[in-house]
């Protein structure tokens, strides 16, 4: 479980969330909605460890973040908002980004298949293939069976690593990362933006799928309805000005789909 | 002195060392120790009066650390032997370490040994060579045995007048390779010099002359990854390559010199009609390089490649890029450069794209892309463009950038510490140069790199 316990994040001294309780639990897809600029975006930064991103407690002064029982952030029991972006990784966490970064000359089969190791040898690493039992020509036909699970251009694996990729592949490119990288929880911050109808009906379902088949506790932050339509969530949790204003069932995310947020 | 099975000089028990500095004795001694024939005794001597009345450059990289007096500039094979393992720095004994290379490569490399026991391997391949028709051997004895075909190439393309540096090499050169491969005889497998390093040939003043026949391939490969202890302060190297109509030669190097080395290098080719020079250049070591290979388009169509990297961490400022002089209708050049500056090292691309009038129809790009670390390091574009036809098409590019926190970040949440980030960035960046690269030469050098990062190297 994650476990988020009156959490308050900065970014260059402004405060964007101020006391943020939430928890997702294994299996559990939870929704986060809300206007632009209620601080969706900063709660998946601030999960993933962000640097930009400071971290304290709404009850303990930052000071005394290092003490034992400040902790702000859990993940199945232990402390991971003293870790590194790395290390929660490790732990489980995979961030699918709403702008994922291109790196030139990383090439993208060289770059998923380090990912593999790397999470290999973290003992709950939940993908169905043996990490023992794989060689790199295995490797890359799995990768191939993935890419083609989610209507992603072959072509593009040749390549570096979102090097010249639409959005909607980068999109892609994340859940294929998310695929190999068999997280324990992940969030998916805005992955919906800027796809096309089918895209968004492929990545969600392939999500919610991996998610059920591996008890994927799953963090949806969007602004729209649309895509808990394919990915439905157990939780819906409305944000506003940095605040927990709702928190409800699949009934609250359709309600915003039809009056928006301004009422609620 | 007694001659080695394929060219290797044997160690010899008498031990001989010129003394400190530069008069006409000791290039006298030179020519007389290597028994050259008059016109190359001749050669070094107008050379050593070149070099006497030349001045340093008064652009590029800060030599004034030079002690002209104080270097040894002739000592034979066996005197290097002498030296002991525990005098070789300890900074280059963990990177041999960490980077895997065996006992007896350690020792050569380290300056130990002045022979690489590899000799079973090279003579198989030499024989396979020769069966060709290629000649391939070392420079002083392609003077012994081809004095010739030495003599009607030696020099013509870069006069010993050229610069400074081509003027104290043809006075004092010693080692380097010779290689000629007859018309359409194309070479599958890169000759590397690797495979006969000794003490002559990664000497301080080698002389490497090859001439590609036409219609005729070859690869070269010289220089080494690891680091590369030499005691002498000074690297001065001359590289003349003949590329003949419709021929197509690679020279790859990869430098690694440590760190007290200048390392200043003059490497030139003609290209004949349909020809194809490219240089693949990697600078990671010394103190200062200052090195531009240059390809010279005489004949139509003919074609240059540069392709370089450079590395410069602390203490070090690599000079590097390359120069394309267009002097036929149709003839195009290629220039990427790609450099990285770290701990407060400097890398300065300076190159230069000459056309002549009548140069119809060349067409040249040149891409340099810079990567600093940190805020302390540097990095400068000098290019200069010479135009002198008008129908011509000349692209110019060049970037410099910072590695991002958003990059970092992102493969951070990916479970890659940042020290694995900023390593995936960076040899991402330098991969157009590095698929260039052999093998096991690319593998090192990425390595290479990491471990320069975490600042156990250098």
């Amino acid at each position: 479980m994650i476990e988020i316990k009156k959490m308050v994040v900065k970014v260059s001294g402004k405060t964007i969330l101020d006391g943020i309780n939430l928890t997702v639990k294994p299996g559990e897809v939870v929704a986060i909605m809300g206007p632009n600029g209620s601080g969706k975006s900063t709660l998946a930064y601030a999960l993933a460890g962000h640097p930009k991103y400071e971290i304290s407690n709404f009850q303990f002064p930052i000071s005394n973040k290092k003490k034992k029982n400040n902790w702000i952030i859990k993940l199945d029991g232990k402390r991971i908002d003293d870790k590194s972006p790395d290390e929660r990784a490790k732990a489980g966490l995979f961030l699918a980004n709403q702008y994922p970064m291109s790196i030139p000359g990383l090439g993208i089969y060289s770059f998923l298949w380090q990912t593999w190791k790397k999470r290999s040898q973290i003992s709950d690493f939940r993908s169905q293939k043996d990490p023992k039992v794989m060689s790199l020509v295995e490797f890359r036909k799995y990768v191939v069976e993935l890419a083609q699970s989610l209507n992603l251009n072959l072509e593009l694996l040749g390549r570096s690593l979102n090097d010249g990729f639409s959005g909607g592949e980068k999109k892609k490119m994340e859940i294929l990362q998310m695929l190999v990288f068999s997280p324990k929880y992940l969030v998916l911050d805005e992955i919906d933006s800027g796809l096309d109808v089918d895209a968004l009906k492929i990545i969600a379902q392939s999500v919610a799928k991996v998610a059920k088949e591996k008890n994927i506790g799953v963090l949806v932050i969007t602004h729209y309805n649309r895509i808990l339509k394919y990915l439905p969530a157990d939780k819906v949790v409305i944000l506003e000005k940095g605040k927990i204003i709702k928190t409800g069932g699949k009934k609250l995310a359709e309600e915003i789909e039809e009056i928006g947020y301004g009422k609620i | 002195m007694a001659k080695y099975k394929y060219g290797f000089f044997m160690p010899e028990d008498n031990v001989f060392k010129a003394k400190r500095g530069l008069d006409e004795s000791v290039v006298r001694i030179i020519s007389n120790i290597k028994k050259e024939p008059e016109w190359m005794l001749d050669n070094r001597l107008a050379a050593y009066q070149k070099f006497l009345k030349m001045k340093m450059p008064s652009w590029g990289a800060d030599l004034s650390g030079i002690d002209f007096a104080n270097i040894f500039y002739y000592v034979k094979a066996s005197q290097k032997t002498e030296k002991n393992w525990n005098d070789v720095p300890a900074d280059i004994k963990t990177t041999y370490d960490r980077l895997g290379i065996p006992e007896a490569e350690k020792e050569y490399l380290g300056g130990v040994k002045a022979q690489y026991e590899s000799e079973v391997v090279y003579g198989s391949l030499m024989k396979r060579f020769s069966d060709l028709g290629i000649i391939f051997c070392g420079m002083d004895e392609a003077l012994e045995k081809y004095p010739k075909l030495v003599k009607e190439y030696f020099g013509t393309l870069i006069p010993m007048g050229d610069n400074k540096f081509a003027a104290l090499n043809t006075a004092v050169w010693s080692g380097g390779s010779f290689i000629y491969v007859p018309k359409n005889v194309k070479v599958d497998m890169p000759l590397q010099a690797y495979f006969r390093i000794n003490s002559a040939n990664m000497g301080q003043f080698e002389r490497t002359l090859m001439i590609i026949d036409e219609g005729a391939f070859v690869h070269y490969v010289e220089g080494c990854s690891a680091p590369v202890y030499s005691e002498s302060s000074i690297h001065s190297a001359v590289v003349e390559i003949f590329v003949k109509k419709g021929a197509r030669c690679r020279y790859t190097t990869i430098q690694n010199w440590s760190t007290n080395v200048y390392n200043l290098v003059t490497k030139r080719a003609k290209v004949e009609t349909d020809g194809v020079m490219e240089w693949i250049d990697g600078n990671l070591g010394s103190k200062i390089t200052m090195k531009y290979p240059s390809v010279v388009l005489v004949g139509q169509r003919a074609h240059g490649e540069i392709l370089s990297v450079a590395v410069a961490g602390r203490g070090q400022h690599q000079d590097a890029g390359g120069k394309c002089i267009h002097l036929a209708p149709d003839t195009t050049s290629r220039i990427i450069s790609k450099s990285i500056s770290m701990k407060r090292g400097r890398a300065s691309y300076r190159g230069m794209i000459m056309m002549a009038p009548g140069a119809k129809n060349a067409r040249s790009k040149v891409v340099c892309d810079a990567l600093i670390l940190d805020k302390k390091s540097r990095s400068d574009t000098y290019p200069v463009n010479k135009i002198n036809e008008s129908e011509v098409t000349l692209e110019h590019e060049a970037t410099v950038s910072k590695i991002g926190e958003e990059q970092i970040f992102y493969l951070m949440s990916r479970g890659f510490t940042d020290h694995e980030a900023e390593a995936m960035i960076i040899n991402g960046f330098i991969e157009p140069i590095v698929k260039e690269l052999p093998m096991e030469y690319s593998v090192e050098l990425n390595r290479l790199i990491n471990l320069q990062m975490e600042g156990s190297v250098g």
